[in-house]
């Protein structure tokens, strides 16, 4: 059994851990109400861009813009996967890596190469060690402050490959913030623009009927290449809050670990120091029994 | 005139401005307009120019760094990527900014991508000024 001392070290090396996971978590759950409260503050112009963009697009002929095309002969494809730049949360970027690798399988199955773009440190490291895969560019670093010029940088990425005859499909793997608990990774595909998901905003929305200047189709070159921006964006946005909501749930997980441990250290100290005594007194009443003779 | 409009400009960050105002006047791609109440719904995109909005004696500007503007009888929304009101526009920045911008121009000639990237950066950068100064001079 291991000694007092040793016991009493462990118990407050565990303390110190858990004031640090705690503080984490606390970390993370002001880090997360930032990032609703951006997602939040988002959401006016993304609902209003999508009711533009609908009721836009009715009945336009899809060859006035080339992110609207749609390719004869798909034969590379591109996916821009996000994860954190730190880890500590759980399982959250490995399940977006595995995420992007069973993408990847799929697709070369199906006879196309996949080039990856990453952002978010963890995902470079990952690619780092798999040389085999296709990795034109990565962004590192930049997941803690989540904001447009981000999204931007990252849109031209995709938007520079698909246009510059690269790839002929270009893919978004993010993280769905269902719930606090429910973090989904998901696929979406970003470029060539789907005439039906455009057409769906419409549908929602109605569709106003509007004089415009230039001519609706000039709008909408102007307007088609701002909308991946709007894309990456939410998906960013979505990303960055799973990543706060692994960590709460991770760090909230380890505190109380360290809580069962420092229970269970607790009782083997206390054990131990009674079997200590218990020891002693055994020893004093030998003596004193051998000392009567 | 009692006939107010309503002007929105929303950017993904925030929701910069919301106020009741008689005229706004704007910088579209074809040039400046003018909007009052109860304009047929129109729609069109907006250069990096200036936004010029008119309440009673009061005039105020902001900077709209491209983007489009959605007009419906009392609402003009304006949906910009970025945009600054006059009175929040740092100049300071602002001129370093240019000056990078002009540095830029001059020595990337060759390069189209960039060269039209740094042009873009300075007509930003020309029109936060523009704006800046004239606040200042109202």
């Amino acid at each position: 059994m291991a000694s007092l001392r040793d016991i009493q070290t462990k118990i407050a090396g565990v303390k110190k851990t858990r004031q640090i996971t705690r503080a984490m978590n606390m970390v993370s759950a002001a880090k997360l109400r930032g990032v609703q409260e951006k997602t939040e503050r988002f959401r006016p112009y993304a609902a209003k861009f999508a009711e533009v963009l609908g009721s836009l697009s009715q009945g336009v002929d899809p060859g006035i813009h080339p992110l609207l095309a749609q390719p004869d002969k798909v034969e590379k494809v591109a996916l821009i996967l996000f994860t954190a730049d730190r880890g500590l949360c759980g399982s959250f970027n490995m399940n977006l890596i595995n995420a992007g690798l069973r993408f990847a399988k799929e697709q070369t199955a199906a006879g196309k190469q996949v080039q990856f773009y990453l952002v978010g440190r963890k995902a470079r490291d990952f690619f780092k060690r798999r040389p085999d895969l296709d990795v034109k560019e990565a962004l590192t670093g930049v997941m803690n402050v989540v904001d447009f010029d981000l999204a931007v940088q990252v849109a031209r990425m995709g938007l520079n490959a698909f246009l510059g005859g690269e790839v002929q499909e270009v893919y978004y793997l993010y993280s769905n913030f269902r719930s606090m608990a429910r973090l989904v990774p998901t696929v979406v595909k970003l470029l060539p623009i789907a005439p039906e998901a455009v057409a769906g905003e419409a549908a929602k929305t109605g569709g106003q009927e509007y004089m415009t200047e230039p001519s609706a189709e000039q709008i909408l070159v102007d307007l088609l290449p701002r909308y991946v921006n709007v894309r990456i964006y939410s998906g960013l946005l979505e990303t960055a809050t799973s990543e706060q909501a692994a960590r709460m749930s991770a760090m909230d997980n380890a505190t109380r670990n360290c809580k069962d441990m420092i229970e269970n250290l607790t009782l083997l100290y206390n054990k131990a120091r009674q079997a200590a005594i218990t020891t002693e007194l055994m020893d004093i009443v030998g003596g004193a029994e051998a000392l009567k003779g | 005139m009692a006939n107010k409009i309503l002007l929105e400009v929303v950017t993904p960050d925030k929701l910069l401005l919301s106020k009741e105002v008689d005229v706004v006047v704007a910088t579209s791609v074809e040039g400046e307009f003018a909007v009052l109440a109860g304009h047929v719904p129109f729609l069109t995109s907006l250069a990096v120019g200036e936004l010029k909005l008119k309440d009673g004696n009061a005039t105020d500007y902001a900077a709209i760094n491209g983007g489009f503007a959605e007009i419906t009888g009392q609402k003009f929304t304006v949906l910009a990527e970025s945009a600054e009101l006059a009175r929040e526009i740092d100049v300071d920045r602002a001129r370093k900014a240019r000056e990078r911008a002009e540095q830029r121009l001059a020595k990337s000639t060759s390069e189209q991508i960039n060269y039209a990237r740094a042009e873009a950066a300075l007509k930003r950068a020309m029109l936060r000024m523009k704006v800046a100064e004239r606040t200042r001079a109202a």
